[in-house]
């Protein structure tokens, strides 16, 4: 694959009748990398999200999938999983009653001719995902717990461990850390960094500037529709991060207060 | 560790099982005592078994189906009619389950099309199918003596060395199978993921209206072997022949361990508890209580179990449990 950004969009952009949600968006997603998503609410982050997992069309604009032109009257979710992108939702998408291995498989189970599941062989690679894709630590949590039992930050490992193991290249994760205690967010950012370490990207939605600035390679900061920043996050500390998304923010207040 | 051990299917309600026929031992020793009233068990008990085998798995996905003792009379029927008019035995036994499963699919569409809660969906269809069965048989009652001797009644419910019921392999044959279903087979995830969380299921990409579809059609089709096994049994048919199941099967499903909320299910424990349901309403008459008190019973340790299921699943799900553990944390 070499260098071949993942997913690349030039001058993409989505209206909703006569509301404009993004415009002209231009960026590319490279192999191997973290890329920070920030932006307020409304900013345009979940269309962004959603026309590249294939969940909406943009209005105007192209996108490239590893250099293949996407013609949207087939791009779907469906069509998005088989070019290898995964979304990991807010609210996780397990079964609390299910032990972990059928949620890592649910939806495409190891199964022979007549349908039924290879229990043992599910079992075995699911072990195997939780010990050395994802590094799961919980104490007296094995494959047959039930997903239930464990805590809101594992239960994203889950997820994140099911999306690695179904070979994607690109996952993104929607605010993983809403509504987690400090010590769960810890290990959320340990399983975001284990995806790179297994050699796949990643687009993470954060509210929280700290945690976007402590494991992403790349910032994108969207502003009502538009891209405003797109830079290596080393090259900014995150004081420079915060007051830029301040100096943003009362760009803002001036305006409307311009306008009233 | 405790509770870990609870949750193995049919752990609990297999303790029960034997506590009950230890207590009936004692009460009722000139019954219990002997090998006979446990053949009688295992001749009456496999109709309702087989139904609530269905049942579970319509409680796995959240569901329930209601409607069994119409199919139960309508394949029953359709069975004896074929074979007294035309004198068939093993295509009058194809049609009635396949008249149960065709039952069972339209509850299904009717339940995913027009969107209306099974429970409710199902409870008019026990009057629709009821009605439609007396309609067309014109509320005759059967009774076909002759099936007695035929291959197909000595190989369904035949007597083993002249005591021991066959139908009772049948059931065990057909509990291992929808064991296997639940627990090995991909429909079977599907509904536990269907029962779990719906919206959960759906993200995964899995059709539950499809798979809600086929549930029913096989909840329909064992309802339809269950009366085709209990007109072989009695050698007679009647309108009403289905609904004195109606009690014992949701009994033993919920008995035995089966969640009230979906996304669990117990089929050992189904089996353990149809016999239960039997050995109470048997071992109350046994030990010399009236009669009149079965149904209290029955009912009874139905909610004392439901709950003691769901306090076994999840103690907060329990208002009462919730309200005195949070009582004992404060005092």
């Amino acid at each position: 694959m070499g260098d071949q950004p993942i997913v690349r969009l030039e001058n993409v952009g989505k209206a909703y009748g006569p509301v404009v949600s993004l415009q002209d968006i231009t960026l590319e997603i490279g192999s191997n990398e973290i890329v920070g998503l920030i932006g307020d609410n409304g900013a345009g982050k979940s269309t962004l999200i959603k026309i590249v997992t294939g969940v909406e069309t943009p209005t105007t604009g192209e996108v490239y999938i590893r250099g293949e032109h996407i013609n949207f009257s087939n791009y779907s979710v469906q069509r998005a999983h088989e070019l290898r992108i995964e979304t990991v939702h807010q609210t996780s998408s397990l079964g609390t009653k299910q032990p972990l291995w059928r949620n890592f498989f649910v939806g495409r189970p190891i199964t022979n001719a007549l349908g039924f599941i290879k229990v043992r062989e599910q079992k075995r690679i699911s072990e195997q995902i939780m010990r050395e894709t994802i590094g799961f630590r919980g104490a007296g949590i094995d494959v047959d717990t039930p997903v239930g039992r464990l805590s809101g930050g594992e239960r994203q490992g889950v997820a994140i461990g099911r999306a690695m193991h179904f070979e994607s290249d690109l996952i993104v994760l929607d605010e993983p850390t809403v509504a987690l205690a400090l010590s769960e967010v810890e290990k959320v950012l340990n399983f975001i960094r284990s995806i790179k370490e297994n050699g796949r990207s990643c687009i993470y939605i954060e509210h929280n500037i700290h945690h976007v600035h402590e494991v992403c390679d790349r910032l994108i900061v969207l502003d009502r529709g538009r891209l405003v920043l797109d830079c290596e996050a080393k090259a900014m500390s995150y004081t420079e991060l915060t007051d830029f998304l301040r100096n943003l923010h009362q760009g803002h207040e001036g305006e409307t207060k311009v306008a009233s | 560790m405790l509770r870990r051990l609870f949750q193995i299917d049919g752990a609990s309600v297999a303790v029960v099982f034997v506590l009950l026929i230890i207590v009936f031992m004692i009460t009722a020793p000139q019954a219990f005592l002997g090998y006979r009233v446990y053949m009688s068990f295992m001749a009456t008990v496999p109709p309702p078994l087989i139904i609530a085998l269905g049942v579970t798995l319509v409680a796995v996905a959240g569901e329930m189906d209601l409607s069994f003792p119409s199919v139960v009379a309508a394949a029953s029927y359709v069975f004896g009619i074929l074979f007294q008019e035309w004198d068939v035995t093993w295509l009058a036994f194809f049609c009635a389950v396949a008249v149960g499963c065709a039952m069972g699919l339209v509850n299904g569409l009717v339940i995913t099309l027009l969107g209306i809660p099974s429970l409710i969906a199902t409870l008019a269809m026990l009057f629709l199918w009821g009605g439609l069965v007396t309609v067309l048989s014109g509320g005759i009652q059967l009774a076909i003596p002759d099936i007695y001797g035929t291959t197909m009644h000595s190989l369904l419910v035949g007597r083993i060395g002249g005591v021991f019921p066959v139908q009772m392999i049948w059931a065990l044959l057909m509990a291992g199978f929808i064991w296997m279903l639940l627990n090995r087979h991909r429909f079977g995830e599907n509904l536990l993921f269907i029962g779990d969380n719906l919206e959960v299921a759906r993200m995964v990409g899995i059709d539950a209206t499809r798979e809600k579809i086929k549930l029913f059609a096989l909840s329909g089709a064992l309802s339809g072997l269950a009366g085709v096994l209990l007109t072989l049994e009695t050698t007679a048919y009647f309108a009403s022949q289905g609904m004195g199941y109606l009690l014992t099967v949701i009994a033993a499903v919920f008995i035995g361990g089966t969640s009230i909320f979906g996304g669990s299910g117990k089929v050992i424990g189904t089996v353990f508890a149809a016999f239960i349901v039997t050995v109470i309403e048997a071992g109350l008459v046994a030990s010399g209580i009236q009669g009149f008190w079965t149904r209290f019973f029955i009912g009874f340790v139905f909610i004392l179990s439901v709950t003691a299921n769901a306090v076994i699943e999840d103690p907060d799900k329990v208002p009462l449990v919730r309200m005195l553990r949070t009582k004992l944390r404060k005092g």
